[in-house]
């Protein structure tokens, strides 16, 4: 089964549909907003695995189908769909990773009041992310982004009458928008520079040659090439979606959203959309480095960035002690990696990190979800512990999951997508502050991972709700079981022996493997660094097991002024609240006193002027001059009186000052006029 | 081409309705109200059948209705509809019914309401069909009358000082307008849109305008720019604008918001830009810095409004600054070398989708806003409700959409016009664009806020008891919300109607 670049647009129609069927469906109709969503779901899979067919047929290819949107000067805004295997290959992830989470909430929100609406949300949030992928425009992929945050906006504030869901949703949409807004004036002036907007267009698109060429060419603010700073405005919006330093803030906080949610956001939709988006726009961000000696390449800005988060996410993730935070930060710095894999050169490298994680993290999330729900909605691990033994299957897919994600050799998928991340950061001529940032990372997830599994799932339980957990029914465990294996299979796909994905990603015909010796030796240090990890993680918290929910962490005792630092994030919230909140409200503040006192004010002046001039006209007319019409004007201003009386007076004052205003003016004009 | 005289049927039908009302003295309110409301429905449709007969290559305008009137003066009674003036009108058909329907609970008087409102709608149609200035300026000032009743009548407590002020305010403005135009008069002789477009064009009006000697031209711009800055508003003519749409009834705020705003911006494409494009050239960069203060600072000061219809009211100031930035953009860079139409197109396009598309989220807005009020018995303080979600979900619904597409959410119609104008901007004076993404980020910031603190947490306050919406309500509301979708995902409605026009304009951009 192949699908054709024209007929791309049904793999996001198909949940957009399923959104509008389940927005309309009343509360009643769980079963055909849910059996709507699934079925979406499952046949834009399956629609997927045909394009990819199709995109591999010919893996250098960059089908495009672009048409005209509407008419503007004298052409017309145009967008598009694009198929190649990157496209593809996300599409594949999207819908069968969301496939499972869909599967998995049907379990989950089982005993939600507003169980339709929640699939209406979740096939929207696909439904733009599956946009996302296939655009083959810039404002197309920024509709469907923007859409993506309208829908994680929605799903994190599922629970609005809760107040924290409900500011966590409006925290994700701001903070989202900030990095936004460097995407849309990069996206301006990229129109306004090429005159286009799609990215593949028989040559006149914007990720080809001609435009490239022509971006390099000029040089703006800073000596920076055009392409630099275009390249850097759109990496705003990426830095906003994918959580990445500086922000990140609002990541940890979406965990307000129930959790299949929050397995969507972090491993299929959303975070990934910001290295997705890098990763589409790789040429116009890899073009400055042609350039002899520009004052910054786009990309060393892209790895900075990375390395920063990925250190920082982990860091602050070996301190959190609610299950869904702990796993947040996590993706927090695997998406930092991911980013670094960009910034050094090595897009295959990322957006193959960018699959694996996204199965294993789901898997994750949904194991966390599993957990969550059995325990009666406690997130606390010092509450949980011992849920190894009621809870076999979410702790064995929960275990894989934990030893793909920090990265245990041979046998697991984040292994071999971490170790290529690794390598291309070990081969950056730049610095190797980021490959070293990105080896502290290895241990530290090893280690905050191992906490995880061990204050979760061993020992005894030590609250109540985590002593009656049992295992989920099958609509729950099934997901996880399948996701397990992915988190395993998948990595076969790219190893180093065989880099079959990454081949076709680039658009080869044939697999050039190698053996794992070449580059052994950073192998067997990462290999060091995890085992280090989940050792030290275990001498901790596993040797000696948590008694007591109450009791303090071995770190906190240890080091309390560095745990307390990263338990507090860094202090990020409060910083941003102490500048940028107090900076915005300052602003808000001043423009409304302008109002006010300034602007209003100077009326109020021109009317009490007005009422000033008129007292001193009326005493200086002479009675010669006003015999008559004195007496008129009198009866007519004591009817004035009696009216003004009945109102506030000022607008009078108002109406006087335009009176004379526009009697002097006449006078002017006749007086001028004649001339 | 037809032999009815629709533009005059379009003008004069809503009066027609509005004597009627005045006849039937003894007539039940509920024929009243299909009366007032049919009548006002007269404009979409004759609307919708100028559209069939319309011919969106010709940039002339069409239907033209030209009769000599006033010989002694050279005025003639000229009506005339290009796309411009069919978008306004299309849009003038759509928010008054629904201005209408959203008074339909309205007790008090409803044939003096019903009058008003016709007479209010005929006189907005005037203003976008005339193209000669003696009775365009008519209409100009008779829209006031209606609306000042509207507000001082049906208003609430404030109404009074609030409709003085809005009146009051306008009326000084067009007052130098209407002394501009009679020393534009005396200059050149006529009062005819085409022709002084025209001799603005061929530098015939600089000369003639140059004869009344020394500040005189300068003066004469500056009458207008006036009158048009505080109809808009242009920041900081804007103070009477929060107390006027706050104080006016949920249909008058409707109609005050989603048609009377666009007067302005109408005047400033109609009038000031094509007569006076090089004082408007020259007086750019500091009418720039005014609209960006209109898109920031009003956005900014809608954060700090507990009234919410204040607040939207802020949103208007802020919404309608885009139309302005982009149109003083384009005067910024006429006559610039190498400037290319494809930016001029893109601003101009954006300017008069903006204003269609605001047009209707704002309407939609108010009357969302007027709902929660009148469930509670007038109250709409931003702290009186909370999850309003819960308790009215249905209503909560469309208002979110109404909301999402006023903060410009890509797929619903704000997107369109405020994207073409932060394209066209940016590719004339970048700063500026770059300077107005703050008002993009403070209207979700406000906007979002209010969404939270009145319709997210835990159901409190007057949310109690608030009802979901009745059937009559979803009638109102539905059609709009639809219409959002409708011109967001389909712009090509608009666009197409619109873009022979603006990139005839973009082409023809000079500096005589």
């Amino acid at each position: 089964m192949s699908l054709s670049v024209q007929l791309l647009w049904l793999i996001p129609a198909l949940p957009l549909l399923a959104a509008g069927i389940g927005a309309l469906t009343p509360r009643r109709g769980r079963g055909l907003a849910a059996g709507a969503a699934i079925g979406a779901m499952g046949i834009a899979f399956l629609l997927s695995c045909g394009a990819l067919t199709t995109a591999l047929a010919h893996p250098a290819a960059h089908a495009a189908h672009n048409f005209a949107w509407f008419d503007l000067g004298l052409g017309a805004l145009r967008l598009g769909w694009l198929l190649d295997p990157l496209t593809a290959f996300m599409c594949v992830m999207v819908t069968f990773v969301g496939l499972l989470i869909f599967i998995f909430s049907v379990g989950y929100m089982h005993e939600d009041a507003n169980f339709t609406r929640f699939f209406c949300f979740l096939s929207l949030f696909a439904a733009a992310m599956l946009g996302l992928l296939v655009a083959n425009s810039l404002l197309l992929l920024f509709i469907c982004w923007e859409l993506v945050g309208l829908a994680s906006y929605l799903l994190i504030g599922f629970w609005f009458h809760k107040p924290a869901a409900a500011a966590a949703a409006k925290k994700a949409f701001i903070t989202t928008r900030i990095g936004d807004l460097g995407l849309l004036l990069g996206m301006l002036w990229l129109y306004d520079s090429t005159g286009s907007l799609l990215f593949y267009d028989g040559g006149a698109g914007v990720l080809e040659p001609n435009a490239l060429g022509s971006l390099v060419a000029q040089t703006t603010v800073g000596g920076l090439a055009v392409s630099t700073a275009i390249g850097l405005l759109i990496f705003c919006g990426a830095i906003g979606k994918s959580g990445q330093f500086p922000l990140h803030v609002w990541l940890p906080d979406a965990m307000e959203g129930p959790t299949p949610v929050s397995a969507l956001i972090h491993a299929a939709t959303m975070v990934a959309a910001g290295v997705f988006l890098i990763a589409r726009v790789y040429p116009l961000m890899a073009v400055d480095q042609l350039l002899a000696a520009p004052p910054l390449h786009a990309l060393t800005v892209v790895a900075t960035i990375g390395a920063i988060t990925a250190l920082m996410g982990a860091l602050i993730g070996v301190a959190q002690s609610d299950i869904k935070r702990i796993l947040a930060f996590s993706t927090v710095s695997q998406l930092g990696y991911m980013m670094l894999a960009l910034g050094v050169g090595s897009w295959v490298a990322a957006i193959f990190h960018l699959l694996t994680h996204a199965f294993f993290k789901a898997l994750l999330f949904l194991g966390a979800g599993s957990v969550i729900h059995a325990a009666h909605h406690e997130q606390d691990i010092r509450q949980l512990g011992g849920l190894r033994g009621p809870m076999r299957t979410t702790f064995a897919t929960f275990a894989i999951g934990t030893m793909a994600l920090t990265g245990v050799p041979f046998l697991f998928s984040g292994f071999w997508s971490k170790e290529g991340i690794l390598h291309a950061a070990h081969e950056w001529d730049v610095s190797h502050l980021p490959f070293y940032a990105g080896l502290a990372a290895v241990v530290l997830t090893a280690f905050y991972m191992t906490r995880l599994v061990a204050e979760t799932f061993y020992g005894s339980a030590r609250s109540d709700s985590a002593s009656h957990a049992h295992e989920n029914p099958s609509v729950m465990t099934l997901p996880l079981v399948i996701l397990a294996v992915c988190a395993i299979a998948l990595g076969f796909l790219g190893t180093p022996v065989w880099p079959w994905l990454q081949a076709r990603l680039l658009g080869q015909e044939e697999v050039h493997g190698h053996s794992l010796l070449e580059g052994g030796g950073l192998m067997i240090l990462s290999i060091f660094l995890v085992a280090l990890g989940l050792g030290v993680g275990w001498a901790i918290y596993g040797r000696k097991l948590r008694v007591s929910a109450a009791a303090p962490d071995p770190l906190e005792t240890a080091l309390p002024p560095v745990f307390a630092t990263l338990r507090a994030k860094f202090g990020f919230d409060e910083l941003y609240a102490a500048t940028v909140g107090r900076l915005n409200n300052a602003i808000a503040v001043v423009a409304d006193l302008l109002d006010r006192y300034v602007w209003d004010g100077a009326i109020r002046f021109l009317a009490v002027l007005g009422e000033f001039v008129g007292v001193v006209s009326r005493e200086t007319d002479g009675d010669a001059l006003n015999g008559g019409f004195n007496a008129t004007s009198e009866s007519l201003r004591d009817g004035g009186k009696a009216y003004s009386r009945a109102q506030t007076g000022e607008a009078h004052g108002y109406l006087r000052v335009i009176a004379i205003g526009f009697v002097l003016l006449v006078l002017a004009v006749m007086l001028g006029g004649g001339r | 081409m037809t032999s009815l005289p629709l533009l005059s049927l379009i003008v004069f039908v809503p009066w027609a309705g509005a004597a009627l009302l005045a006849i039937l003295r003894k007539a039940p309110p509920t024929t009243v109200r299909v009366v007032a409301l049919l009548f006002s429905l007269s404009t979409l449709v004759l609307g919708l059948m100028a559209l069939g007969d319309f011919d969106p290559a010709r940039i002339t305008p069409q239907f033209v209705e030209r009769q000599a009137w006033i010989a002694a003066l050279n005025v003639h009674y000229h009506l005339g509809l290009d796309g411009l003036s069919l978008v306004l009108v299309l849009l003038t058909g759509i928010v008054t019914p629904a201005a209408l329907l959203a008074s339909w609970r309205d007790e008090r008087d409803p044939r003096l309401f019903g009058a008003l409102f016709l007479t209010l709608q005929g006189a907005a149609l005037g203003v976008f069909l005339a193209l000669d200035f003696f009775h365009w300026f008519l209409f100009w000032e008779l829209s006031l009358v209606p609306a000042f009743f509207l507000i001082k009548l049906w208003g609430g407590p404030g109404a009074s000082r609030a409709a003085y002020q809005f009146v009051i305010y306008t009326i000084g403005g067009s007052a130098f307008m209407l002394l501009a135009f009679a020393a534009l008069y005396v200059a050149t002789g006529t009062l005819d849109f085409i022709q002084l477009a025209q001799a603005a064009a061929d530098g015939t009006l600089g000369q003639k305008l140059a004869t009344l000697g020394g500040w005189w031209p300068k003066a004469v711009f500056l009458g207008v720019l006036l009158g048009l800055a505080v109809k808009v508003p242009l920041w900081p003519f804007h103070t009477w604008l929060p107390s006027a749409y706050a104080e006016a009834p949920t249909g008058g705020s409707m109609f005050l918001t989603g048609v009377m705003s666009k007067m302005g911006v109408y005047g400033f494409l109609r009038l000031l830009w094509p007569l006076f494009p090089p004082q408007l050239h020259a007086a750019s960069p500091c009418l720039l810095w005014l609209a960006l203060g209109g898109v920031v600072l009003g956005a900014y000061a809608a954060m700090r409004q507990t009234d919410l219809k204040r607040m939207i009211a802020y949103s208007s100031i802020n919404h309608l600054s885009y139309c302005l930035l982009a149109l003083f953009a384009v005067a910024n860079a006429t006559g610039r070398p190498g400037l290319t139409s494809e930016a001029t197109a893109a601003a101009l396009s954006g300017t008069i989708l903006q204003m269609f598309n605001h047009g209707l989220s704002a309407a939609a807005l108010f009357f969302c806003v007027g709902i929660i009020e009148s469930r509670s018995g007038g109250r709409r303080g931003l702290n009186d409700f909370g999850g309003v979600r819960t308790a009215a979900p249905i209503f909560a619904g469309l208002c979110g959409i109404a909301m999402f597409s006023s903060i410009g959410l890509p797929g619903l119609n704000g997107f369109v016009g405020e994207f073409l104008i932060f394209r066209g901007v940016f590719g004339l004076v970048p700063w500026a664009a770059a300077v107005a993404c703050l008002g993009l980020l403070a209207t979700a910031l406000f906007l979002l806020t209010f969404w939270q603190r009145v319709f997210h947490g835990p159901v409190r306050g007057l949310a109690a008891n608030l009802k979901d919406l009745s059937v009559l309500e979803i009638v109102t509301l539905a059609p709009l919300v639809a219409l959002m979708f409708v011109f967001g995902i389909w712009p090509q409605f608009l666009a197409g109607l619109i873009n022979p026009l603006v990139t005839t304009w973009a082409g023809h951009l000079s500096l005589p």
